[in-house]
């Protein structure tokens, strides 16, 4: 058990050296340098680099004159606030549709739901997304095209948290600013969450599928268990492993959507941050938003690895 | 088994049901944020201002977000006018030997007021001052703020023009210029001049934040701004102190919405009331829709390729005919611009009293090009960058498009052009600096004066501060300018801006392109917003149309 939790947590401190070794490459392509090394080495300025990193000086934005991770935590609310919703619809929605799909094997109920799957994670997202606009914003009228809360309410931004800010913050527009907040992340949260919820859908539909092939399943039906208790009380919680291991990965995912989707909905997050770094050649904020990404992508899968290690017996023995 | 099927149903269906009323809205009445509440006015603008004081910038984006908002300067023109009218000066008088220049300030003009600042005292003869100042002296305690350059400033040379600025008694100012300059009042009249807070500077001296002093800004415009997150929004509350105007909008917000296809959604999706700079396709769109105003202001701007002059082989005259000859304007006129522009052959446009009609017309002539390369002994091309500005503006819709069919027609005479393209305060930046080789740019005049369309673009005081981005010098051209700056009467100045431009046209510093009418796209609840023929939008009389006007 120990050994194991041991090479996980080495594995993801291997990738984060990984990490901030590319990063400090990108630092050093800056005309101005971001830090003031004492070492000439480019080995010894490494270890200094490291050292700026972990005591959080990460540079100032060539642009703005502010710190990098200030920066980076102001916008990070706003996208933070986006990831929760789409992982929400990605779980809801994932487990809802494949076990739908899995409890309706070979009928048409299953084959809709694969159907509209193998469409949902072949579509590319900023094409989605743009239809998503066309349709409910400029046919239908109900949802906002962009941003993240309606012109006429000023919200005062104090967690930047748009919706917690509505609620907390003091304002004279009641609970129409937080529905408005509200009505602004439906489309980027199903935009963001497409590809994933239909990666989850298909992985928890064969999971359960393969899981109800058991013996012990026939044994419960034999006992006359109804269906929903097989599925609830003994295949979903042998299927979970798998779809952990398998949710993990769509972090990854997520990260990689979530800038994209920003652009196309103006959503003044991370990803958006990030794209106007890049164009503006605003080495110091590009380095830091990757490495805070990045980071967080890595920091996640080694929790995703934990918690599967403590759910799976299995695993929990060291391989010798 | 028929019962175990329905619970199945049950628990998952729920699951998917309510992921669906998410997804069609649960609010089915939403409609549009301004037509809803009817006090904040949303204005799609089309990027980030590069800085809240005009003075530090040219760009129009600036201009837009502070001049008809923030700040007033002396003298202003009539809103979708050219004609001077008085704003915080309410009268001038011009000695006789036309160097002098003495005005009267306006008593009683409130300053706004922000969390670090509560003024005491009107606007008094100090501010002038004090604004004038700043831009002028080197040992001014702000000119150097924050890095601070005064690109139009300098770029008209004024910081040589401008002898004094003496404050007579509280409400009278005046400056004087070391030679007569006939421009000069429609130069005080541009955003340019912002009449800035003396006593908003020495309270954040005070209290070590003279920093904020540009991103704070305090002035004493119709509107005060409250609030800018980059690339998202601006925020202005309506200032309702102003001497002259009062909005009937208490909020007015810049969604800053960069793609212009998306700034259309926003506006038909009615998040914005107004929309700057519309795509030719828009206007066809809106010219269908009674709903939708599209607002045309014969407009004082030109679109160029200009090519630096101090790079190789660009500095040959030979190869700038070359190019000039290798493009086929009127392909570009018809696909950039759908025919809704004019071609240009010179920098001042039709609509200017300075224009020379019976100036030669340059004409698309690949064999002739191919001819003038071989002369120059480039027989065999060359390579060739071509940086093309990221953004749209009234005058180059597309310059990328522009760019790659430029790009096309010179490699019928064998030219290989790149395209070159940075985030646009990037962009600036480094042709200021003259990193480019050729660049599609534009200008907006800024003032009416067709002295606007040389000193600044093609004047050598311009290719020293980098807005000269051809960076040509040519004391000839230069001296003739500065006569007509000088001169007085409007016929004699007429017979050198001709000279001017024929000397422009033989030594080809750029290829003109186009000059474009300004468009702005309106919802018709609102009225009263106006873009002037030199490009700037103006917030001060916008008002909301009543009901029995709408038909």
């Amino acid at each position: 058990m120990l050994l194991s939790i041991l090479r996980t947590l080495i594995t993801a401190l291997i990738s984060l050296i990984g990490l901030t070794i590319l990063t400090f490459v990108i630092s050093q392509q800056d005309s101005t340098p971001l830090h003031d090394f004492q070492s000439n080495h480019w080995f010894g300025q490494y270890f200094e680099y490291l050292s700026f990193l972990l005591s959080a000086n990460w540079g100032d934005s060539n642009l703005t004159g502010a710190p990098v991770l200030n920066e980076f935590f102001k916008y990070f609310p706003a996208s933070l606030e986006l990831l929760f919703f789409a992982i929400l619809i990605v779980v809801i929605g994932g487990l809802g549709f494949g076990i739908l799909a899995a409890k309706n094997r070979g009928n048409w109920v299953d084959n809709s739901v694969m159907g509209a799957t193998l469409v949902g994670y072949s579509i590319p997202i900023f094409w989605w997304g743009l239809l998503l606009v066309l349709f409910f914003s400029l046919f239908l009228g109900v949802t906002p095209v962009a941003g993240r809360i309606d012109y006429q309410y000023y919200i005062e931004p104090i967690s930047r948290f748009m919706l917690l800010d509505t609620l907390i913050g003091e304002h004279q527009y009641g609970g129409a600013a937080f529905f408005s907040a509200l009505n602004h992340l439906i489309l980027p949260a199903i935009t963001l969450s497409w590809v994933p919820m239909a990666i989850m859908a298909r992985m928890t539909r064969s999971s359960l599928v393969n899981i109800l092939k058991f013996e012990y399943i026939r044994t419960a039906r034999s006992k006359g268990l109804s269906e929903s208790r097989i599925i609830w009380v003994h295949a979903i919680r042998n299927a979970m492993q798998s779809l952990l291991a398998i949710g993990g990965l769509q972090i990854s995912i997520l990260m990689t959507g979530l800038i994209i989707t920003e652009y196309i909905f103006a959503w003044p997050g991370i990803g958006h941050w990030l794209l106007n770094s890049v164009a503006r050649q605003d080495y110091p904020s590009i380095q830091g938003g990757i490495l805070a990404l990045s980071a967080m992508v890595i920091l996640f899968n080694l929790l995703i690895d934990l918690l599967t290690n403590y759910l799976d017996p299995r695993k929990r023995r060291p391989i010798s | 088994m028929s019962i175990v099927l329905k619970s199945q149903f049950s628990l998952s269906t729920v699951v998917s049901i309510s992921l669906l009323a998410t997804l069609l809205g649960c609010e089915p009445s939403y409609t549009s944020a301004s037509k809803s509440f009817n006090n904040t006015l949303v204005y799609c603008s089309e990027g980030s201002p590069q800085s809240l004081n005009p003075q530090t910038s040219t760009s129009g984006t600036t201009v837009d977000a502070t001049s008809g908002t923030i700040f007033n300067q002396l003298l202003d023109y009539e809103p979708g006018t050219t004609n001077l009218r008085a704003s915080l000066a309410t009268d001038w008088e011009i000695d006789d030997s036309a160097t002098r220049y003495r005005f009267t300030i306006r008593q009683g003009v409130a300053f706004h007021s922000n969390q670090y600042f509560k003024p005491t005292r009107f606007l008094n003869a100090d501010d002038i001052v004090f604004s004038i100042d700043r831009q002028r002296l080197k040992q001014h305690p702000l000119h150097r703020l924050n890095d601070s350059e005064y690109p139009y400033f300098t770029g008209q040379g004024l910081n040589q023009l401008i002898k004094s600025v003496e404050k007579i008694n509280d409400f009278q100012v005046e400056i004087i210029l070391k030679r007569p300059e006939s421009p000069f009042l429609s130069i005080v009249a541009t955003p340019f001049f912002p009449i800035q807070s003396k006593e908003y500077a020495e309270e954040l001296t005070k209290l070590g934040k003279i920093k904020l002093f540009d991103k704070h800004p305090i002035g004493t415009g119709p509107f005060q701004f409250l609030a800018y997150e980059a690339d998202s929004y601006l925020r202005f509350k309506r200032f309702d102190q102003h001497f002259a105007f009062q909005s009937e909008f208490e909020d007015l917000v810049f969604s800053i919405t960069p793609d212009p296809a998306m700034r259309f959604a926003r506006f038909s999706a009615g998040e914005c009331d107004i929309m700057r700079h519309p795509l030719p396709i828009h206007n066809q769109i809106a010219s269908q829709d009674n709903t939708i105003t599209s607002i045309e202001t014969a407009a004082l701007n030109v679109a160029y390729w200009s090519f630096n002059t101090e790079k190789a082989p660009l500095n040959n005259l030979k190869i700038r005919e070359a190019l000039n000859l290798a493009v086929n304007r009127k392909a570009i006129l018809r696909s950039v611009y759908n025919n809704q522009a004019v071609l240009a052959e010179t920098p001042i446009g039709p609509g200017s009293w300075a224009y020379d009609s019976a100036l030669a017309k340059t004409l698309y002539n690949p064999e002739k090009a191919k001819q003038l390369l071989s002369e120059a002994g480039y027989s065999n091309g060359f390579e060739l960058d071509i940086w093309a500005m990221p953004v749209q503006r009234a005058y180059n819709p597309n310059a990328r498009k522009m760019a790659e069919m430029i790009q096309q027609d010179l490699l019928e005479i064998g030219v290989k052009a790149n395209i070159v393209s940075y985030q646009w305060g990037t962009f600036l930046q480094k042709v200021r600096s003259g990193q480019h080789q050729s660049v599609l740019l534009g200008w907006s005049a800024d003032n009416a004066d067709p002295d606007n369309f040389l000193t600044p673009l093609l004047s050598c005081a311009a290719s020293m501060s980098g807005s000269n981005n051809s960076r040509w010098c040519d004391p000839t051209f230069d001296k003739i300018i500065l006569d007509a700056r000088i001169e007085t009467a409007q016929d004699k100045r007429q017979q050198l801006y001709q000279k001017a431009q024929e000397i422009f046209s033989q030594k080809k510093p750029w290829l003109p392109i186009a000059h474009t009418p300004n468009h702005l796209l309106i919802n018709d609840s609102i009225k009263n917003v106006s873009v002037s023929p030199l490009g700037t939008i103006s917030f001060e009389s916008v008002s909301k149309k009543l009901q029995e006007e709408t038909p």
